[in-house]
């Protein structure tokens, strides 16, 4: 069965190479940042630390007006480099429900670093008439929670343009026109998105020292930061992985010699 | 190099326990003494393999329960606490969550080795039909396992899945109202689906007990499908599998693991990341892959007389893997190993990629070329088992089978 072997390796082969065709098309594919990832990869892989700094500044002057990050916990910054002091601070800029007072009334109190940031909006309803019905998704795991991940995320905050003839052609022709109220993306399943482009040159300034802050350079940090959110355990995991994988290769070869010995030894007799 | 066949213990202590209780001597003859074809190759680890990847699936999935909350609202959060906040607890799930995908691996693998010996041939019927009770209950486990997370997939494959059984004549709706707990899967339902997938995974390790049993009664089938005919032709369990299998489960594991440590979602569905929403259907529903053939076979079928298109794909699917059970009689050939089946050899490829091209069909909307393929592949799937496998067993001519399993150890090593 040595050819057996052989075929279903390939079939099995085949069978993953071909499952990434298996994703719908009517959008454009993502396209990575210059020089990718810094977490990509399996040795050295990492968030860097600065551009996800830089990309919760992002997230919270911008984004988080419309999205929450509900399972993210203050405390947690500390995992991309804020010191204890600066997390301290962050937390303090919200106020969350705290106890109730001697009368029994609800009562505010700043949050503290064990605390999850409020949502921005009280309730889904409010959220859908703040943005013309649609609602701004939960950021936490969106990097998880779109085929292209990361990629995607990079591609749709700078794939904003205005659609070509052929592609209003080409919308037109399943029946779709392009809302008022909504806008143009590729990357976008549909094409359609409600969000209109949160980033533009000069709406975040960068503290000093730190690269300027074009379309491109915020997507890449602000991805890098969500990467981190909906991750967070990644650096462990492939540091870790790595360990284990190389102790494995050598408990593999072992194993198989000392197969190979006792087969010989109970074989031959 | 036969150590000896009964257990007998030195210690006094062990003496008198086993004297009483003989659990040592019951495991002494299944891991130690049990006397198998001198022949087996590599396919023959994966039944073992199977029982580790079992056994990972229960000690992950107790640990995981001591963190999980079985409640719409908080299910989803408390896997993302699970992910985030529980020691090592992003390892366990993603061994748990890319375990069940391994367990069907090597699972499919077992089951197809069956397929290419013969090895469902009598005296191993009982044998082949406990094994496919274990895959039906692997499937129930799986499929309320997906459930759990609460996520859109979650929700939806749900939904999807137990609405088949609305196409039951008459009392279909009755059935799903009581599978749901409810008028719409929710917190009943996932309630239900936690107790059960809690506990059918020890339902599958007791029958898995029963199928070890049976297998120990004929012992092993081997490549070459022949009758033992002595001790020549036969070696203990311990250590040449022992060592064996240890190094193929070594295998396993670097594949399995390189998946969970660099590729831990690569097996699942984005869509799983989004929390369950009843007002949001995805663009796709797919199930996990394992299950894609089936959902393939399930779509293809259309308007049967006066059968409707959802039942008929319903009685197609459930009867899909129900003619397993028929098997050993349907394939009446007297020679089990496709070694020496030339024509039956050719069909079980073509059945390999038949069933990998339902799997394609599975993962795709049905619509244009893809429903097509969806419904050639279950129409030969159903041809090769009630037609094609029938009139082999007629037709067909055997190569000559080789003296003994012995002899042909002996040429072979000869020919090396
Ligand atoms: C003015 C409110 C607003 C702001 C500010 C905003 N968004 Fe959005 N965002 C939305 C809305 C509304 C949607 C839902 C779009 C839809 O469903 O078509 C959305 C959707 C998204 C999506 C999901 C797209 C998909 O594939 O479904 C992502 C990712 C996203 N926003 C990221 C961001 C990031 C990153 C920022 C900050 C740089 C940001 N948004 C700022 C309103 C906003
Ligand atoms: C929990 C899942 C399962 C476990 C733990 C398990 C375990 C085992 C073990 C340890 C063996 C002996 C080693 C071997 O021959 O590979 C075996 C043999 C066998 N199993 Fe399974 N099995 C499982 C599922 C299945 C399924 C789903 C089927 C098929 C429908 C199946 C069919 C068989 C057959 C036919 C044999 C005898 C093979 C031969 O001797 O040629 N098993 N099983």
């Amino acid at each position: 069965m040595k050819k057996t072997a052989t075929i279903l390796a390939s079939l099995v082969i085949a069978t993953g190479l071909a499952a990434p065709a298996l994703a719908a098309s009517d959008k454009a594919d993502p396209i990575s940042p210059p020089g990718g990832w810094s977490f990509q990869g399996i040795l050295g892989a990492h968030y860097d630390r600065e551009a996800a700094q830089r990309g919760f500044q992002v997230y919270k002057e911008v984004c988080a007006s419309c999205h929450g990050l509900n399972q993210v916990a203050f405390r947690t910054l500390e995992d991309i480099g804020f010191t204890e002091e600066e997390v301290k601070a962050i937390a303090a800029d919200y106020f969350v429900p705290g106890d109730p007072d001697e009368f029994g009334d609800p009562t505010e109190r700043p949050a503290i670093p064990a605390d999850i940031k409020p949502d921005p909006y009280p309730n889904e309803e409010a959220a859908a008439f703040a943005n013309n019905g649609a609602i701004p998704p939960d950021l936490s795991l969106i990097v998880k929670a779109r085929a292209g991940g990361a990629d995607y995320l990079y591609s749709l905050l700078t794939g904003y343009r205005d659609p070509t003839e052929e592609e209003l052609a080409h919308m037109a022709e399943q029946g779709l026109a392009m809302p008022d109220t909504a806008y143009f993306n590729p990357y976008k399943a549909g094409q359609v998105i409600a969000m209109a482009p949160p980033l533009m040159e000069g709406i975040v300034e960068y503290a000093e020292g730190q690269p300027e802050a074009t379309v491109e350079q915020m997507a890449y940090d602000v991805t890098t930061f969500l990467a981190w959110t909906a991750e967070p355990k990644l650096e462990e995991r492939k540091e870790i992985g790595f360990r284990f994988m190389v102790l494995l290769f050598i408990l593999c070869g072992l194993l198989f010699f000392s197969y190979r010995r006792v087969a010989k030894r109970v074989m031959d007799h | 190099m036969h150590p000896s066949r009964s257990f007998e213990p030195k210690n006094g202590f062990v003496k008198w326990f086993d004297q009483q209780l003989p659990i040592l001597t019951v495991l002494h003859g299944a891991l130690v003494a049990y006397p198998t074809p001198k022949n087996l190759n590599y396919w023959w680890s994966f039944g073992s393999l199977a029982g580790f990847m079992l056994a990972v699936q229960i000690v992950t999935g107790i640990i995981l329960a001591m963190h999980y909350t079985p409640h719409v609202d908080y299910a989803f959060n408390s896997v993302e606490h699970i992910m985030r906040n529980v020691n090592y607890g992003w390892l366990i799930r993603y061994v748990h969550q890319n375990g069940a995908s391994f367990f069907f691996i090597v699972v499919y693998i077992h089951i197809f080795r069956g397929l290419y010996y013969g090895s469902y041939k009598a005296p191993r019927e009982l044998l082949w039909m406990l094994g496919l009770v274990i895959y039906l209950l692997m499937m129930a486990t799986a499929f309320m396992g997906y459930v759990l997370p609460w996520g859109q997939m979650s929700f939806w494959a749900a939904t999807v899945i137990t609405n088949l059984f609305s196409a039951v004549p008459l009392v279909g709706d009755a059935i799903v109202t009581f599978l749901w707990g409810g008028f719409s899967v929710d917190n009943p339902t996932l309630n239900r689906f936690f107790s059960l997938h809690y506990v059918l995974p020890f339902v599958i390790a007791a029958v898995a007990i029963l199928h070890i049993w049976a297998l120990h009664i004929p012992g092993s089938n081997n490549p070459l499908g022949i009758e033992v005919k002595g001790p020549q032709d036969q070696i203990d369990f311990h250590p040449y599998h022992t060592a064996k299998d240890l190094f193929m489960l070594s295998v396993l594991l670097i594949v399995f693991m390189g998946v969970v440590f660099y590729a831990p979602n690569y097996l699942s569905h984005a869509d799983n990341y989004i929390p369950a929403d009843p007002l949001v259907t995805p663009a796709h529903i797919t199930p996990d892959w394992y299950f894609l053939p089936f959902y393939a076979i399930l779509r293809a079928v259309p308007d049967i007389l006066f059968i409707e298109a959802k039942l008929a794909g319903v009685i197609a699917m459930f009867a899909a893997i129900l003619l397993l059970f028929a098997l050993p009689w349907l394939d009446k050939s007297p020679v089990r190993s496709g070694t020496f089946r030339p024509l039956f050899k050719q069909f079980y490829w073509l059945l390999v990629i038949d069933v990998i091209v339902l799997g394609f069909a599975g993962a795709r909307p049905a619509e244009g070329a893809w429903l097509i393929a969806g419904q050639v592949g279950t129409v030969y799937y159903f041809v090769h088992f009630l037609v094609i496998l029938p009139l082999l067993s007629r037709i067909e001519k055997t190569r000559p089978l080789p003296e003994s399993i012995s002899q042909s150890v002996l040429s072979k090593q000869a020919s090396a």
